[in-house]
């Protein structure tokens, strides 16, 4: 069985500004959906769209042929969300955060420590997210998002305060993701050097 | 697809984990929780002050200023109920969960009154004591201070919710609350009253159980409405 994300006459107007109209794309099984264009064009609102927490204009997301609206609860808990505040609490450490989140999605039969060690975070579970470089906290979130056993990634701009080899290291996640049958979504005004096949979405 | 059959985290998982974690947010920082009580055992311990000592007068106020003081610290306490989560963008993470949002919800809202409204129940007998209430009445006025708090902090969270977007929501929070929290303010003076009189005041009870049942049962789903909305 293959995953399918599909759109279609997609319109968003926020306040008086139309920011994109008639958008449509499919993204299956393997391939990703790359979002470009400058600062406020809308690449988070239309994230936030696919997520289903903007209502459109016009248009549908569907996930496997079904508009997200009528299955929601299937649909969240089909994707995890990168978004541009990790949505981390920095008084709690990172086994805290990473627990709390076990309890809200399907995880994965992934060794936690194994992820760790490969996000370079094992040394620090028992300090405060607070207490740790911006780079250091995206990586705790790309930690969540590699716990949970789900097909589809929303990524925003997920290269944000990351080192060279912190962005390396999410290029070859992705590419795993997608070699597993995965499905990503990503919003990156950076060039993004993926072996996969890439949809790109140019927003004005 | 190697997805299909993993297995869903319980629909209560998602109540306790919330509370749960909001809980421990709360035990790193006590000073949020704190506040509410220092406000409320201040204007309760200030008023016998300002007006005066005499006896009567105290025995015939004391229900209505704990009550006023007890509405008053849970609605100070009610604006931080969603909007740290709305800052760090972890109620982002709430929308998007597979979780019913009406249960995380729930949970938050549990959270929040385990560490403003039970506080306030368990401290108020000390207080009520400066008001030269009769030992007799103490279990009744704990007992509408316990089932009116749970009825405010439910109302309170769908304001919350509301207002999350809004910055500085303050005061719009409490206008959009205290109509809703009037019949409870009412209700909870009054039957500490009857009972202080020697009246018979289980009607007030029963009421007040209504009045928090009703709030269990309806609130949860309209602060999910409303956090859904401010959040487009």
């Amino acid at each position: 069985m293959t995953a399918k994300l599909s759109a279609d006459n997609l319109t968003l107007i926020r306040g008086e500004r139309c920011l994109f109209e008639g958008l449509g794309f499919a993204l299956e099984s393997g391939g990703m959906l790359l979002l470009e264009g400058r600062n406020g064009c809308g690449k988070t609102s239309l994230m936030r769209a696919i997520a289903g927490m903007l209502t459109l204009e016009t248009g549908e997301i569907c996930w496997n042929d079904v508009p997200v609206l009528k299955q929601r609860q299937t649909f969240h808990g089909a994707l995890v969300w990168l978004a541009h505040r990790t949505g981390l609490k920095g008084d709690l450490n990172m086994i805290e955060n990473l627990h709390f989140e076990r309890s809200l999605r399907p995880q994965a039969r992934r060794d936690p420590e194994e992820v760790y060690l490969r996000l370079n975070i094992e040394r620090l579970k028992r300090l405060p997210l607070r207490s740790l470089s911006a780079g250091q906290q995206r990586r705790v979130a790309l930690a969540r998002m590699l716990l949970a056993d789900v097909p589809l990634w929303l990524m925003d701009e997920p290269f944000t305060n990351l080192d060279r080899e912190g962005r390396q290291l999410v290029m070859e996640l992705v590419e795993e993701h997608l070699g597993g049958g995965g499905l990503c979504v990503m919003a990156a005004h950076q060039d993004v050097d993926i072996n996969a096949p890439v949809t790109k979405i140019r927003l004005q | 697809m190697k997805h299909a059959a993993i297995e869903q985290p319980g629909i209560l998982s998602g109540l306790w984990a919330t509370a749960r974690r909001d809980l421990l947010l709360a035990w790193k920082r006590p000073g949020d929780v704190l506040n509410p009580l220092f406000f409320f055992a201040m204007v309760c311990t200030l008023f016998p002050l300002a007006v005066g000592p005499s006896a009567e007068q105290l025995e015939f106020s004391g229900p209505g200023v704990l009550w006023v003081a007890a509405l008053l610290a849970t609605l100070l306490s009610l604006n931080s109920l969603f909007l740290t989560d709305f800052e760090d963008g972890s109620l982002d993470q709430l929308l998007v969960s597979s979780q019913p949002l009406p249960v995380l919800a729930l949970g938050k809202t549990l959270a929040h009154w385990l560490t403003s409204g039970l506080p306030l129940v368990l401290v108020s007998p000390v207080l009520a004591v400066t008001y030269r209430m009769p030992w007799s009445v103490v279990p009744v006025m704990m007992l509408t201070l316990l089932l009116g708090t749970i009825s405010l902090s439910l109302l309170g969270s769908i304001g919350a919710a509301l207002t999350v977007g809004l910055h500085r929501g303050t005061a719009l929070l409490s206008l959009l609350i205290l109509p809703l929290a009037m019949p409870v303010l009412l209700l909870g003076a009054n039957t500490v009253s009857l009972a202080a009189g020697n009246d018979v005041y289980t009607t007030g009870i029963w009421a007040l159980a209504a009045y928090a049942i009703a709030s269990l049962s309806l609130a949860p789903y309209a602060t999910a409405a409303a956090l859904r909305i401010s959040n487009e």
